[in-house]
């Protein structure tokens, strides 16, 4: 995307070209080697290749996405979608940029849904559950519906996250919700107008940071790093010249692939 | 063997007082309480509305789980879960409309008709253990501790679902005397706490608890005993309203049911949690010298 696209202030969130898209097809058909198929993109049929993703189907299809993409490697969580597929009942959802279109899907993006966000502050925080529930008291409007867990295109089962965090459990919260990346589908989805993916990931900031033991290896590593324990290594570098420093760099020694967990370099200077 | 075993979201957190003695006690008396694989919410009141099916999902979901955890009966400790539970599974059982539209709706992948029996573990003791086995398998007796068996309403309401007889219970009262406890009986044993009442009206839980505990101490207890974690918030909070209003009263202990239980067992009175109680009730046992560790400390001394 370039700079001058971003710095447009659109209202909306996807913006049409002025190309007509469907005649653009056309002319393509004939140059491309992969099959149409069709899909509708909120109600309006379109022709895409086959093979491509959701968000990639709707860049063909002529949209501009100045929201609702970010990563496109399935892990920003900005292209939440849902869709429809003829005769079934069932809502499915996707990220657009991770799921393949499949003939006749009917498909809408839901790149941010409003939800809301307990304001605190951390520091002044314990592992305490009450606090967690003083901050989002609506945790206990949760009828058990299940939708969130439906809702969710990482497979987390949601609601049994919100049920750890009411029954007190915020380790089980974080750990269960651990793979969440913030896309929203189940709160869009929540009958009880819980804002899932803002409580669990305050689950996962307490458990970080106030449940999980402390690495003790790390600590005495930084405290040898303070106390000057590479400052001469490190010295040594910076001196070197480019040469020197190349060939240290093509002859050193790296760890193997299968190596155990008592391996050691040959070189135990550093260690 | 074992028992499958609902403990509802209190019991985790404010009342862990209420569980934590029940689940040791059971597996002293060789029945080990296996908690419902991923248990949610039981829903916490029971939904009169005609037409709001949405409030029974929490609950039935949970027999579902009892269901494919493959037992055929759920044990509760609180009151409140007690009664949600088996109130939503009595619908299961018996309106086959809303049965068929909450097992379309829950997409378990198993449909339920109320095949789970749901029982409070005041049952399983008097039912399946029995007041003479249990009382052969108390270590130290609570002797002299005068104390009210109080019900509350979920135990006992509606009719449909009472554990026991629900004008004149006596199933706290046989459990005391198991446990070699006298029980005293009051009139307003069975009388309303507040309930959930007390959120729209906070001003009024003192009038609620001031019946209840004027007959107790009346009838001469020096402590309630109690099944429910909602009587327990409304008895504390109202006591200390009362006694703030220096109406006279003094402070009465509140126990649970499974913190004597597990005393009269003999366990280590810290898996009893009181500091979580109101009303010191450790200073009344030391009084009647209940407390099993100052008692062992007594016996070696003397």
């Amino acid at each position: 995307m370039s700079a001058k696209q971003t710095k447009k202030k659109s209202a909306t969130a996807v913006k049409h070209r002025a190309r007509k898209p469907a005649a653009t097809a056309v002319k393509e058909k004939s140059q491309i080697a992969a099959k149409l198929i069709p899909i509708y993109i909120m109600g309006k049929r379109y022709e895409v290749p086959e093979g491509l993703t959701i968000m990639k189907a709707m860049e063909y299809a002529g949209y501009i996405l100045i929201r609702g993409c970010g990563c496109r490697g399935g892990t920003c969580g900005a292209c939440g979608s849902v869709y429809r597929k003829p005769g079934d009942y069932k809502l499915q959802v996707a990220l657009a940029c991770q799921k393949t279109v499949e003939p006749d899907m009917y498909i809408a993006q839901i790149p941010f849904f409003p939800a809301n966000r307990a304001t605190y502050d951390f520091a002044g925080l314990t592992a305490a559950p009450e606090e967690v529930f003083k901050l989002y008291p609506e945790m206990f409007r949760c009828v058990a519906c299940n939708s969130c867990t439906k809702a969710c295109p990482q497979g987390i089962e949601v609601m049994d996250a919100i049920s750890a965090l009411k029954q007190g459990n915020i380790t089980v919260a974080a750990q269960l919700s651990f793979d969440c990346i913030q896309c929203g589908l189940c709160t869009s989805r929540c009958f009880g107008e819980l804002a899932q993916y803002h409580m669990l990931q305050l689950a996962r900031r307490i458990y970080a940071a106030r449940i999980v033991p402390r690495a003790e290896h790390l600590a005495e590593m930084v405290k040898a790093v303070d106390e000057g324990k590479y400052d001469r290594f490190l010295d040594g570098l910076k001196r070197a010249k480019d040469d020197e420093l190349k060939k240290l760099y093509q002859e050193r020694e790296v760890e193997p692939m299968a190596a155990g967990e008592d391996w050691k370099p040959k070189d135990t200077r550093y260690l | 063997m074992s028992l499958a075993y609902y403990p509802g979201c209190t019991l985790k957190t404010r009342a862990r007082n209420l569980e934590e003695p029940a689940v040791a006690s059971m597996e002293a008396l060789g029945l080990h309480l296996d908690e419902v694989p991923r248990w949610n919410c039981c829903g916490a009141v029971y939904s009169l509305a005609d037409d709001d099916l949405i409030h029974q999902v929490a609950p039935v979901r949970n027999l579902i789980r009892v269901k494919k955890q493959g037992k055929t009966e759920l044990v509760t400790l609180c009151a409140f879960c007690l009664n949600t539970l088996k109130r939503a599974n009595l619908l299961m059982k018996e309106n086959v409309e809303k049965r068929d539209t909450l097992n379309d709706f829950i997409d378990e992948g198993i449909d339920y008709s109320g095949e789970v029996k749901v029982v409070h573990l005041l049952e399983v003791l008097r039912d399946d253990i029995g007041w003479d086995a249990l009382s052969q398998k108390v270590k130290l007796p609570l002797r002299g501790l005068k104390a009210a068996p109080y019900y509350g309403c979920t135990l006992l309401r509606p009719r449909e679902v009472a554990i026991d007889n629900v004008e004149t219970p006596t199933v706290l009262g046989d459990f005391l005397k198991a446990l070699g406890a006298s029980p005293v009986d009051f009139p307003e044993s069975t009388r309303c706490c507040g309930s959930y009442q007390v959120v729209n009206s906070p001003d009024d839980i003192a009038e609620y608890a001031r019946p209840i505990l004027n007959s107790a101490l009346t009838h001469g207890a020096e402590a309630l005993v109690l099944t429910c974690p909602l009587c327990d918030y409304n008895l504390a909070r109202g006591q200390k309203e009362l006694i703030n209003k220096g109406s006279g009263f003094r402070e009465v202990p509140l126990f649970y049911f499974t913190q004597l239980l597990a005393l009269a067992l003999g366990l280590d009175p810290q898996v009893c949690h009181f500091e979580l109680n109101h009303g010191s009730p450790e200073s009344l046992l030391r009084e009647k010298d209940l407390l099993s560790q100052s008692r062992s400390v007594q016996s070696i001394g003397g």
